[in-house]
């Protein structure tokens, strides 16, 4: 996993509320066995529609996806995760996020910003109106900047997910230090759980 | 103070804890299908890390398996390749597979219970947001995703941040007609799809507790349509008489032993609920979903809403927008909307009692649906449905009886709906496009489902008698 301190860059205004795996990566793009490619599934179904933001030049290249509430509601796939990484977006501003999503975006590096719905929608005015807007999300003090729209706004997240942001750490070593727990906790199970 | 049982479940699993981080949980169950295990296996060769506990660990193939002709080679090469990814990893690492056709085989969800694996106080995870379905019989069970589904195999354990805990009583007596998927649709209809977010959910009161093992089945399995990480119900001894001399279940002094244990999984009286939600059991009628999200749902007698029935401009675009896809109008009665397939099936509603809600409504009935599908859960739960002789009712009111799987409740193998087809449907999700693309779907609960097939039109069981 790669480490992440500061992203720079500019946002996509995702105005919808609810915003479901199944929308993000619908079903029919996780038959595969690999773990990349999913860039061409993101969002297919609402693509297929002109008037869709992604659809809008003028976001070309934006890294970071600015949505309404609930984001990642629904199913547990990852892939909607994969997806939105391979697309080209490096975090996820908004006014909250599912569980199972918000886990799954931190074991993968794609940084969950949460933000009051206010923030957001003045994120929104400030990025429809200037496409080229700058958003900082800055890891190292936990808060995101939008110098134009006056925002300088910390954001929830525990310390143990900022170090393995901060460092790019994977999962499984960082428990695996916790071994020596993780064998007496097994000797002291119940018999019936076998 | 006293603990919550969801409390009491998570700190018994307790590996390790350290103020201000995810706790590190120990996982008793582990639950593997062929969608979401292919890159977590692929993640274990390519750091050359084994599976710790492959005793603990059981696969199934039901995302993606056919439902017809299931002795020929599948038709879809992708789903192919990923069954035979999934027998290959579990043979390689010597974890228990059932495969398609084996009598074990079936829903994930379905199998974990009626095989005696899914017991009281367990932790069970699985790649599937639905595994809360196991929470039926007091364990804390969630789905994962693809990173965790690794974690799990390599260490048995999954850091986790300590949720919140959350009540939800039903209390008083269910009317007649009024089943366990009515329950849970009038709770997601309360609460909405983000009510539950952060929050492990108990099902508590009388209308909770006279409900059979698989109608609490039914409850949990739609928590994550809250946005709950899990949902359970205390044991009683329901669960007990439901899992004893099952196959995996405790035996002799183990089985003794286990229930003195699982008396103890009860919310004490002075714990403290984070959040608490009320509903009177009397007032619940059979309901139907009319949007695109779980929380979009309303009894049947209720009018479609209107987008100015809401304050905020984002719920009432979203209202809009659900009105628009699902081709309705504010206003008009679900009575009147006709169908073009019903699906009976999926791990919310696909065993042997639902099979069996659905044969008495259709009995001596011919459907007037164009497509009526009717999916078990399980090769057990078809067994015991042949042997009842609810297939032959079935097919002789003209349904379609099918082999086991998740079939159309996620449309991963052939059996999808059409674009503007509409279904009404007795899985757990509504979204756009869930069950094929532009396909329009409404929940509702097996009985709804059978005589909706019947009449063509939305109705409940009442109906066609008050009609024949
Ligand atoms: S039946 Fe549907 S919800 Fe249940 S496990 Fe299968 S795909 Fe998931």
């Amino acid at each position: 996993m790669k480490a992440v301190e500061v992203i720079t860059g500019t946002g996509v205004p995702l105005k919808r509320s609810d915003v479901d795996t199944d929308q993000i990566i619908p079903a029919v793009w996780l038959k595969q066995v690999e773990r990349t490619g999913f860039e061409i599934g993101l969002f297919s179904a609402w693509r297929d529609q002109q008037d869709f933001v992604l659809n809008d030049e003028r976001y070309v290249g934006a890294n970071i996806l600015v949505a309404g509430p609930a984001f990642g509601v629904g199913s547990s796939r990852e892939h909607a995760v994969w997806a939105i990484q391979q697309y080209g977006f490096d975090a996820v501003i908004a006014p909250s996020f599912s569980d199972i999503f918000r886990n799954n975006c931190t074991k993968n590096g794609l940084v969950p910003v949460v933000v009051p719905e206010v923030v957001v929608e003045a994120i929104w005015a400030a990025i429809e109106d200037n496409p080229q807007t700058s958003i900082v999300v800055d890891m190292r003090q936990r808060k995101i900047e939008v110098p134009a729209a006056n925002i300088d706004e910390r954001f929830p997240m525990d310390d143990a997910t900022q170090h393995r942001f901060l460092n790019g750490l994977d999962d499984i070593a960082l428990t695996m230090t916790h071994v020596d727990e993780i064998t007496s906790f097994e000797t002291n199970r119940p018999a019936w759980m076998r | 103070m006293g603990k919550t049982l969801p409390e009491k479940v998570w700190d018994r699993h307790l590996v390790h804890s350290t103020e201000g981080e995810p706790e590190l949980l120990y996982i008793d169950l582990h639950l593997v299908h062929e969608v979401t295990s292919p890159q977590a296996f692929d993640g274990l060769r390519l750091s050359g890390r084994g599976v710790r506990r492959p005793d603990l660990t059981i696969a199934t193939e039901d995302h993606n398996v056919p439902t017809e002709n299931i002795n020929r080679p599948i038709a879809d090469p992708i789903s192919a390749k990923q069954i035979d990814t999934l027998r290959i990893n579990t043979a390689e690492f010597g974890i228990t597979n059932f495969p398609m056709g084996d009598p074990n085989q079936g829903i994930v969800h379905v199998i974990g219970p009626e095989q005696g694996r899914t017991m009281p106080g367990m932790t069970i995870v699985c790649g599937d947001s639905h595994t809360a379905t196991h929470g039926a019989f007091g364990s804390i069970a969630f789905g994962i995703g693809t990173s965790e589904v690794e974690h799990v195999l390599a260490t048995q354990t999954l850091p986790q941040s300590r949720p919140k805990w959350m009540s939800v009583t039903v209390d008083g007596d269910l009317q007649p007609g009024v089943t366990a998927k009515d329950v849970i649709l009038a709770i997601l209809g309360e609460i909405g799809t983000s009510g539950g977010i952060g929050h492990i959910i108990e099902y508590r009161g009388s209308a909770i507790q006279s409900l059979s093992m698989e109608g609490r089945m039914t409850v949990c399995n739609m928590s994550i349509e809250a946005g709950a990480k899990a949902g359970l119900i205390a044991p009683d001894q329901t669960t007990f008489d439901y899992l004893e001399g099952r196959a995996q279940a405790p035996q002799g002094a183990n089985w003794d032993a286990a229930v003195a244990d699982w008396r103890t999984l009860y919310t004490d009286d002075d714990a403290e609920w984070d959040k608490e939600v009320v509903l009177n059991a009397a007032q619940i009628a059979p309901h139907v979903s009319w949007g695109t999200n779980p929380g979009q749902v309303a009894s049947i007698d209720t009018p479609i809403p209107s987008p100015s029935d809401f304050d905020s401009e984002t719920a009432q675009e979203t209202v809009q927008r659900a009105l628009d896809y699902m081709g309705l109008e504010a206003g008009q009665s679900m009575r009147d909307v006709s169908v073009d397939t019903v699906f009976i099936g999926s791990c919310t509603n696909s065993r042997i009692e639902d099979l069996r809600a659905a044969a008495t409504v259709m009995e001596g009935h011919q459907v007037t649906v164009p497509r009526v599908m009717i999916v078990p859960g399980s090769h057990k739960v078809k067994d015991q449905a042949i042997e009842e002789g609810l297939d032959k009712i079935f097919t002789a009111a003209g349904a379609d009886w099918r082999e086991p799987g998740c079939s159309m409740c996620l449309a991963m193998n052939p059996d999808k709906l059409a674009p503007k087809e509409r279904a009404a449907s007795t899985s757990n999700r509504n979204f756009e496009g869930r069950q094929g693309p532009g396909g329009r779907t409404h929940l509702v609960s097996p009985a709804v489902a059978a005589a909706t097939a019947v009449k063509g039109t939305f109705c409940t069981p009442g109906d066609l008698e008050a009609t024949s």
